[in-house]
């Protein structure tokens, strides 16, 4: 077992569902109420990274954030390093890639809340943080877990994204899914057998508890 | 100029109405259809219409030729509706509670326990809402919308579907305030006896305004019937 590239699965699927949770939160809720005439704008482009092939993803991320353009500079200046090739990269590209995991499941729970709850709290003298906090995340808890296991089960797997803009170094961006790969190059299949079935019966146990919260809890919605 | 002039179109359905609150209440009665909701949710602030002006207490909340609208928090305005919308997740007393965030927990939990009491609910207090029945949840929706003490109170046929008993027990409790208050309903035997003016309001348009038996007088009939069947 590689367990470097464990630990950094780990971290890098911890960081992306903490990003994604802070960012996805009020997203989600944006479009969850908003009528503006681009919200199916900016909802697909959330969507997309479901149906977009992870190296086209990563491709582009990779010219993207490269040393010539301005997103890159600006990120290259932020983090004090290029994020081509780093843990950052990988953070940044598992997020854009996670992002519809974090996204679709909180929007769904948020319109799923009664909004008579919603413009009683906005009569009650509720700004739009306390309706968010005090209202629409207790009664969209489950949506929220979903969202949170959704992403970080979904990032521990990721292969393609990551593989393009981190490439394959030990210790800095190479995660357990990278390691399976290099172990079946190797012809390491045992190797290869026991991180694989780590991952199988991790995203397995993920997935049995969310149901199995959702049974107890009774909420229809993912 | 009156307290409140509105237009307002949804579609096909358009509400025009202009009147002022003369009387501590105020009931706007009209057939199922006729935009008394609308009328309340506007408002209220919770519909932006296409134009007209709101005072309050000779505090204009709307004023769509200047560019004003304060929004539905700021209006200090209560509103109860058939649906009482309580928060499930929280108690009767968080409930309550929950728009006078301002005060400090002692006074908080003073004046929620001086709403119940006004509303015969203090028995309430710790119970989850999600567990009282309809009276009840209509009880601590009122206290709720009383708590800060807004300057109006707006209530959408509040007493729909309560037993005579509640409904009866909740209404004078609410006629011994002394607020303004203005009550949607179609029920005229419910109103029939409200020392209010009444605004009767038949498919967006105001139809007739004054003291409530003077104007309802032509359906007293109907009042006679109801009471007999």
């Amino acid at each position: 077992m590689d367990l470097q590239a464990l630990w950094l699965t780990v971290r890098l699927a911890t960081a992306t569902t903490l990003v994604l949770m802070a960012s996805g939160i009020p997203l989600a809720w944006w479009l969850a109420s908003t009528r503006a005439r681009w919200r199916p704008l900016v909802e697909a482009v959330t969507t997309l990274p479901l149906l977009l092939p992870p190296t086209v993803l990563g491709f582009y991320l990779l010219v993207l954030l490269g040393p010539r353009t301005g997103p890159g500079r600006v990120a290259s200046r932020l983090l004090g390093h290029p994020p081509a090739f780093s843990f950052s990269g990988l953070v940044i590209g598992s997020v854009l890639y996670s992002l519809p995991f974090a996204v679709q499941p909180l929007a769904a729970g948020f319109r799923s809340v009664d909004i008579a709850l919603i413009e009683q709290a906005q009569l009650l003298g509720a700004g739009r943080f306390r309706t968010l906090t005090a209202i629409l995340l207790p009664l969209s808890t489950h949506s929220v877990v979903a969202a949170a296991v959704l992403c970080f089960t979904h990032t521990v797997g990721e292969f393609g994204v990551v593989l393009m803009i981190g490439g394959d170094i030990p210790g800095a961006t190479r995660t357990l899914s990278i390691a399976i790969y290099d172990q079946v190059q190797d012809f390491s299949y045992a190797a290869a057998n026991r991180t694989s079935l780590l991952l199988l019966c991790f995203s397995a146990l993920a997935l049995v508890l969310l149901y199995m919260r959702r049974g107890r809890t009774g909420t229809p919605h993912a | 100029m009156p307290d409140i002039s509105v237009r307002h179109r949804q579609g096909r359905f358009s509400l025009e109405a202009e009147f002022s609150l003369h009387n501590q209440w105020t009931v706007v009665f009209g057939p199922s259809g006729a935009g008394k909701s609308t009328l309340l949710r506007v408002i209220a602030g919770l519909v932006q219409p296409g134009s007209g002006r709101i005072r309050l207490n000779a505090r204009t909340v709307l004023d769509t030729t200047s560019g004003v609208s304060v929004p539905a928090g700021r209006r200090s305005i209560g509103f109860v509706t058939q649906q009482p919308a309580l928060f499930p997740h929280l108690s009767v007393r968080e409930n309550v509670g929950f728009g006078i965030r301002h005060l400090s927990r002692e006074r908080r939990a003073v004046r929620v326990d001086e709403m119940l009491h006004l509303l015969g609910a203090e028995a309430l207090a710790d119970q989850p809402a999600p567990q009282l029945s309809g009276g009840e949840r209509q009880r601590v929706a009122m206290a709720r919308a009383l708590a800060p003490a807004p300057r109006l109170l707006l209530l959408d046929e509040p007493l729909a579907g309560l037993d005579d008993a509640s409904a009866h027990d909740i209404l004078s409790r609410l006629l011994s305030l002394d607020m303004r208050v203005l009550y949607v309903s179609h029920d005229l035997a419910e109103i029939w006896r409200m020392p209010a003016d009444v605004v009767l309001l038949d498919a967006g348009r105001v139809t007739a305004i004054g003291p409530l038996q003077q104007v309802l007088a032509p359906y007293r009939e109907r009042l006679l019937e109801q009471l007999k069947a």
